[in-house]
C-alpha cells in the first residue's frame, strides 16, 4: 500500500486550458510537487466566446513557469473538441514521457446569455468544449493508466454553476452539471484499477473568463460602464465568504490534493471551492 | 505519516475531541506534525452501551506522550462533550494556556445499530446526545473562544460526519443515520453563520475506518448474522464491495489528512463543504 504523501515526484501530468488562468496555476502547483507537465491549451480564437481566448506567448510563459520549477514542460497546441488531436497529446505525453499519473481536464469556457438568445451554435460550442472535451481529454488516458497498474488521480474541473442553476447561462450549467455525471460513473468504473475520478466546482475565480464588459453589464445593469469595482459587490454578495471571488490558486490546492497520494481513497466526489457560494 | 509534513500549522492551537485513540489520536497528531498545539478532548471513560471497549485514561496519556515525544505542545483533559459546562471551561482554560484557539475539530462519536423495533429510547438518545448535541456543544464552547482572538489567524472548523450515516442511511442506523445527517445541516448553517467573521466550517465523512469502532464482534455479526463467530477476514469481502477503490476500510491518516487539508490555508475559500473520505461508496 502507497504510503500517503502530497509530494507528485516521478508523476506525469497532463493539463488541458494550461495557458492562462486556472490551467496555469495547476500546472506550476503540479509541478512544485514534482510533476512533469503536458500543456494543452486551443491557442486560438473561438468565435462564440465573448473574450479574448490564449495567445502563443501565454502558452510559453506557462512553460517558463513550470521549467522554472525544475520539471518538464511539454506545450501541446490543442482544440479539446477534437478527438483525434486529444488522442495524439496523449500519445506525445507517452512518447516523450513515459506513462500518464494525473489528468486535470480543465479547460472550458463560458457565455453568458438568456436561454432565448442561445442558438444551436452556443449550445454545440459549450457543451464541445465544457464536456466533450473533457471525454475527449480523459478517454485515451484511461487505458494507459490500467496498463500502468499503479493507479491514478483524474481531476475535472466542473463548476458551483454544474451543482446549482443560476440563470443566463443554460449551456454551461447543463455542461458542468454533466461532468459530474460523467465522473461518477468513471469513477465506479475505474475504482477497480485505483484510478480515482474527482470533479471541484469553483466558485468565480479572478481570471479572464470573468472579467469582460459584457459579464459586468450583466452584473451591473444600472451602470453604463461598469467597472472591476463596480461588480465586486455582486460577486461578493454570492459567496459566504466575504470575497467577490477567488485566486486560481486557491482552486490549485484542491487540485492538487485529490492529485496527490493524500487523497488516495478519495473518488466520486465533488469538491466545491466556493467560498460557500453552494450552501448560501 | 506523511513525507512531507511542512509545518503549516505552525503557531495556532487545534482541538480534537475523543482524542484518545483512532480517528481522534491521528487528527491530533497529525495537526500537531504540522506545528499545531493540541488541546486533546476525550471521555476516558464508557458511553451508553457501545459495543466496544471505551477509551481509557491511558489511551489519552498516551496520545499525549505521542505529540510531545514528537516535539508538540499538548493539553489533555478528560470531558465528556455531552457536559456542555464542563466542555466550556476545559476549552477555555486549555486556550488559555496555549494563546488561543483557532482550529476545532470535532470528532467524538459512537457507534452502533439495530432494528428500530429493538432500539430503545435510551439507544436513541444517547447517540444524540453524543454525535449530534456533543457536535454542536464543541462548537457552542470553542467560537466564543475563536471569536475573541485579536490575532488575525485563518480560523476552521471540521465537524466529522460519516458517509454511511450522513451521506447514505443503511437499514438499523436510524440513530446513528439522524445523528451524522444532523451534522450537516449543523455545518451548512454554521458555515453561513460564521464566514463573514472569517471562520470555515466543513464536515468530513469518513467510510468505514480501521480502528475498533468497527473491528468487534458486534460489528461482525451484524454484517454476518449467517456466520456463529465471524472475524476480520470474515468481513472484508463484504466491506470491499461497498467501495469502488478496492479496499474494505480506509486508515486514520486518510480521514486525517483531509483533516488537515480543511484545517490548513490550502482550503482558505472552502466552507460549506461535506468532504466525503469514502473510497466511492457515497458516489456509486
Amino acid at each position: 500500500m502507497a504510503i500517503p504523501g502530497s509530494r507528485l515526484d516521478g508523476r506525469v501530468a497532463l493539463v488541458t486550458g494550461a495557458a492562462r488562468g486556472q490551467g496555469r496555476a495547476h500546472a506550476v502547483r503540479l509541478a512544485g510537487l514534482g510533476a512533469d507537465i503536458v500543456l494543452v491549451d486551443v491557442c486560438a480564437e473561438i468565435d462564440s466566446i465573448p473574450y479574448a481566448q490564449a495567445v502563443p506567448a501565454q502558452m510559453a510563459e506557462t512553460v517558463r513557469l513550470v521549467e522554472a520549477t525544475g520539471r518538464n514542460a511539454i506545450p501541446i497546441v490543442a482544440d479539446v473538441r477534437d478527438a483525434e488531436a486529444m488522442a495524439g497529446a496523449m500519445a506525445t505525453t507517452l512518447e516523450r514521457l513515459g506513462r500518464i499519473d494525473i489528468v486535470c481536464a480543465n479547460a472550458g469556457v463560458i457565455q453568458l446569455k438568456a436561454a432565448t438568445s442561445i442558438t444551436a451554435g452556443d449550445w454545440a460550442d459549450i457543451i464541445g468544449i465544457n464536456l466533450t472535451g473533457v471525454w475527449n481529454t480523459i478517454a485515451p488516458a484511461l487505458a494507459p493508466m490500467i496498463a500502468q497498474d499503479s493507479g491514478g488521480s483524474i481531476v475535472i474541473t466542473s463548476s458551483a454553476a454544474g451543482v446549482k442553476g443560476p440563470p443566463n447561462m443554460a449551456h454551461y450549467a447543463a455542461s458542468k452539471s454533466g461532468l459530474i455525471g460523467l465522473m461518477r460513473s468513471l469513477s465506479a468504473e475505474l475504482g477497480p484499477h485505483r484510478i480515482r475520478v474527482n470533479c471541484i466546482a469553483p466558485t468565480t475565480v479572478d481570471t479572464d473568463m470573468v472579467h469582460w464588459p459584457e459579464a459586468y453589464a450583466l452584473f451591473r445593469p444600472d451602470l453604463d460602464a461598469p467597472s472591476r469595482d463596480d461588480v465586486a459587490g455582486v460577486f461578493a454578495s454570492l459567496n459566504v465568504l466575504p470575497v467577490p471571488w477567488i485566486d486560481a490558486a486557491d482552486v490549485s490546492d484542491a487540485v492538487a490534493w485529490l492529485a496527490s497520494d493524500d487523497a488516495r481513497y478519495v473518488t466520486g466526489i465533488v469538491l466545491p471551492v466556493d467560498a460557500g457560494t453552494l450552501v448560501k | 505519516m506523511t513525507g512531507d509534513v511542512g509545518g503549516e500549522l505552525q503557531g495556532r492551537v487545534a482541538l480534537v475531541t475523543g482524542a484518545a485513540r483512532g480517528q481522534g489520536r491521528s487528527h491530533a497528531l497529525r495537526l500537531a506534525a504540522e506545528g499545531a498545539a493540541i488541546i486533546a478532548i476525550d471521555v476516558c471513560g464508557p458511553v451508553g452501551d457501545t459495543p466496544y471497549p471505551p477509551a481509557t485514561a491511558d489511551d489519552l496519556r498516551r496520545t499525549a506522550d505521542l505529540v510531545r515525544s514528537s516535539g508538540g505542545a499538548i493539553v489533555a483533559d478528560t470531558v465528556d462533550v455531552r457536559d456542555l459546562a464542563g466542555l466550556t471551561a476545559a476549552v477555555a482554560r486549555a486556550a488559555g494556556e496555549l494563546g488561543g484557539l483557532d482550529i476545532v475539530v470535532a470528532n467524538a462519536g459512537i457507534a452502533g445499530g439495530a432494528p428500530i423495533t429493538e432500539m430503545d429510547a435510551g439507544t436513541w438518545q444517547t447517540m444524540i446526545d453524543v454525535d449530534l448535541t456533543g457536535v454542536w456543544n464543541t462548537v457552542k464552547a470553542s467560537v466564543p473562544v475563536m471569536l475573541a482572538q485579536t490575532i488575525d489567524r485563518q480560523r476552521s472548523i471540521v465537524l466529522i460526519s460519516s458517509a454511511n450515516g450522513g451521506l447514505k442511511a443503511p437499514p438499523n442506523l436510524s440513530h446513528y443515520a439522524a445523528a451524522k445527517h444532523g451534522v450537516i445541516g449543523l455545518m451548512r448553517s454554521l458555515a453561513n453563520e460564521l464566514g463573514p467573521q472569517g471562520i470555515r466550517v466543513n464536515s468530513v465523512h469518513p467510510t468505514a475506518v480501521d480502528t475498533g469502532m468497527i473491528h468487534n464482534d458486534f460489528t461482525y455479526r451484524l454484517f454476518r448474522p449467517d456466520l456463529e463467530a465471524p472475524g476480520r477476514a470474515d468481513v472484508t469481502q463484504l466491506f470491499e464491495s461497498f467501495h469502488s477503490l478496492p479496499i474494505p476500510w480506509i486508515e486514520p491518516i486518510d480521514v486525517s489528512n483531509a483533516v488537515a487539508f480543511l484545517a490548513s490555508d490550502r482550503s482558505r475559500m472552502i466552507t460549506g463543504v461535506t468532504l466525503p473520505v469514502d473510497g466511492g461508496l457515497s458516489s456509486r
